[in-house]
């Protein structure tokens, strides 16, 4: 998906002389080529990202379009108040890239996984958060973001993930804030990935032969209203993924927004929802993205999909 | 303002009264009929606690009325006890500290890119050289020679638990500024001539970025205020304001 978001950049970047890429010492054999294209547009600010994101305010407020690039936690905790005060608050355009969403950089331990960003994230006004699902999503939600005038925050997982659209004959062109993107079409059940999780999300549904259907959101916020209602009327069942604490995250945004729909009357009858995401804990465990996706029990069961 | 509703934060306001002076009467290249001009000096103020000095500054300037400054910090104003940048004039909200070093560099950096030789300026406290953040501008504007970007120290000794030296003592202050590369000045803040004299100076001769460490005095002009931390926190009484008002004058 990084290199995906960086070859979208760059076309984008031919077009619209306002975006500026800027890194905090990170991207080594991936940011190079957009560097190289435009010296002018490009800069690393170094080990610093309180700077970095102070330096990107700045820089937007004189009309860039500045990407910040960096590691999961890096680019969002690190600097966390220069985003929700600086970059937020004054609603400029600023685009955060963490690269190693969720489990992605496994190995290299909790200082690497980024499995708590969204759910701070998401509690900030003006930010739109994405956590696209393979690299068609990431091309188009990087194509959005090129002339989105607001903060957005933009989770990646890594290099290497399958094509998981195409897969399944879906295109993925245009996509507008709050799209839920339809991958697998099933019956009563329904599984609502966030990010990365969407490949074995496919997978699992395909070889299990299961008739459930799957649904992709580019987007934790927002989420768009009257997409998500008509999902809630069409099943009885949904079951949500995400590489993330459960606590604030994609699958509770879900809940929330569920619940006030039925608040408000606009959903009668609600449907049942399981929730997959990190139980509240560190792992601590060298392994691979996989392994630690298992043991922090990120995985499906046969049963979930009994409606 | 600080007296009517009972506020705090006066004695800092007081001690960058006179750089504020001397910038928006006789350095800023600003328009108060045009305050989003394309070429104009930026301001911005990283002390937002005493963002009372800034808006009187810019009332007077003409950015608006100054009678709108008796809605300060009461409900519905836009005159926020912290600086807001919804005050016409105003570049950046600020309250958090070590913000406004970074966002400036940041312009600065803008104006470097775009050929333009506009300047920025950021006024940060002395106990707000506490905060990281500010280090890792400091650090990086000679790299990128933001020569167009002037910083400036009100240094008035004291921070909010006490005076500067006892908590972390930044000295030597200057010695830090010309280690890290930056062209540095110390003036003694409060002498208009010594203000003007310097920021003429800083001009684009020189790719290094500025920095003007002003001594300054907490509680400036007010006798019973000068240099007690207690004013770091205290609304005068109906006494002492009239005792203020009387010494100002």
């Amino acid at each position: 998906m990084r290199t995906a978001f960086v070859k979208e950049l760059i076309e984008q970047g031919k077009k619209n002389d306002k975006i500026f890429l800027l890194v905090a010492d990170l991207g080594f054999s991936v940011v190079e080529p957009f560097a190289e294209l435009f010296p002018e547009r490009f800069l690393n600010v170094g080990i610093a990202e309180q700077n970095m994101a102070g330096i990107a305010t700045g820089l937007a407020m004189e009309g860039y379009n500045v990407y910040i690039y960096s590691i999961g936690n890096f680019p969002t905790l690190r600097c966390m108040e220069q985003i929700r005060y600086d970059i937020c608050y004054h609603n400029v355009s600023v685009k955060i890239i963490a690269v190693g969403g969720g489990y992605a950089y496994a190995s290299l331990g909790a200082s690497h996984h980024a499995t708590e960003e969204i759910g701070m994230l998401r509690t900030i006004p003006n930010l739109t958060v994405c956590a696209p699902g393979d690299p068609d999503e990431m091309r188009a939600i990087t194509r959005f973001s090129s002339t989105y005038a607001g903060p957005c925050y933009i989770r990646i997982g890594k290099a290497g993930e399958p094509e998981v659209h195409k897969k399944y004959s879906k295109i993925v062109e245009q996509i507008k804030p709050g799209d839920i993107l339809n991958v697998i079409d099933g019956s009563d059940v329904a599984v609502f990935s966030s990010g990365a999780m969407l490949e074995y999300s496919a997978t699992y549904i395909s070889q299990n032969k299961l008739k459930a259907s799957l649904y992709s959101f580019p987007f934790v916020k927002p989420i768009d209203l009257s997409q998500l209602l008509s999902l809630f009327k069409k099943y009885k069942k949904i079951i949500t993924i995400e590489e993330h604490q459960a606590h604030c995250g994609f699958g509770s945004a879900i809940l929330e927004l569920m619940n006030d729909l039925k608040e408000n009357g606009q959903l009668d009858q609600a449907p049942a929802v399981k929730r997959i995401a990190i139980n509240n804990a560190f792992y601590s465990k060298s392994g691979t993205q996989n392994y630690l996706r298992t043991i922090a029990g990120l995985e499906f069961k046969l049963s979930d999909f009994e409606s | 303002m600080v007296y009517k509703t009972k506020a705090s934060h006066i004695g800092g306001a007081l001690s960058m009264a006179d750089i504020l002076a001397v910038l928006y009467n006789d350095i800023l290249n600003i328009d108060p009929e045009s305050p989003k001009e394309d070429l104009r000096d930026r301001f911005l103020l990283s002390k937002g606690h005493a963002c009372t000095s800034l808006y009187a500054a810019l009332g007077l300037k003409g950015f608006f009325d100054v009678k709108e400054l008796d809605t300060y910090a009461a409900n519905g104003s836009i005159f926020l006890a912290h600086t807001s940048h919804y005050v016409p004039g105003v570049e950046i909200s600020a309250g958090s500290l070590g913000h406004a070093l970074p966002v400036s560099c940041g312009l600065a950096l803008a104006a470097e890119k775009k050929h333009k030789n506009w300047k920025t300026y950021c006024l940060v406290s002395d106990g707000e050289l506490n905060e990281g953040s500010n280090w890792e501008s400091i650090l990086l504007a000679p790299q990128l020679k933001l020569k167009n970007l002037i910083l400036i120290v009100d240094y008035n000794k004291i921070q909010s638990f006490g005076f500067v030296k006892d908590i972390i003592d930044i000295e030597p202050l200057f010695k830090k500024f010309e280690a890290f590369n930056w062209e540095t000045y110390e003036i003694d803040g409060h002498d208009h001539k010594q203000l003007l004299d310097t920021f003429k100076a800083c001009d684009n001769t020189n790719p290094k970025p500025k920095v003007i460490i002003c001594n300054t005095i907490k509680g400036k002009g007010i006798s019973f205020m000068e240099n007690k931390l207690l004013w770091h926190y205290k609304s005068p009484s109906e006494e002492e304001y009239i005792q203020a008002i009387k010494e100002l004058n």
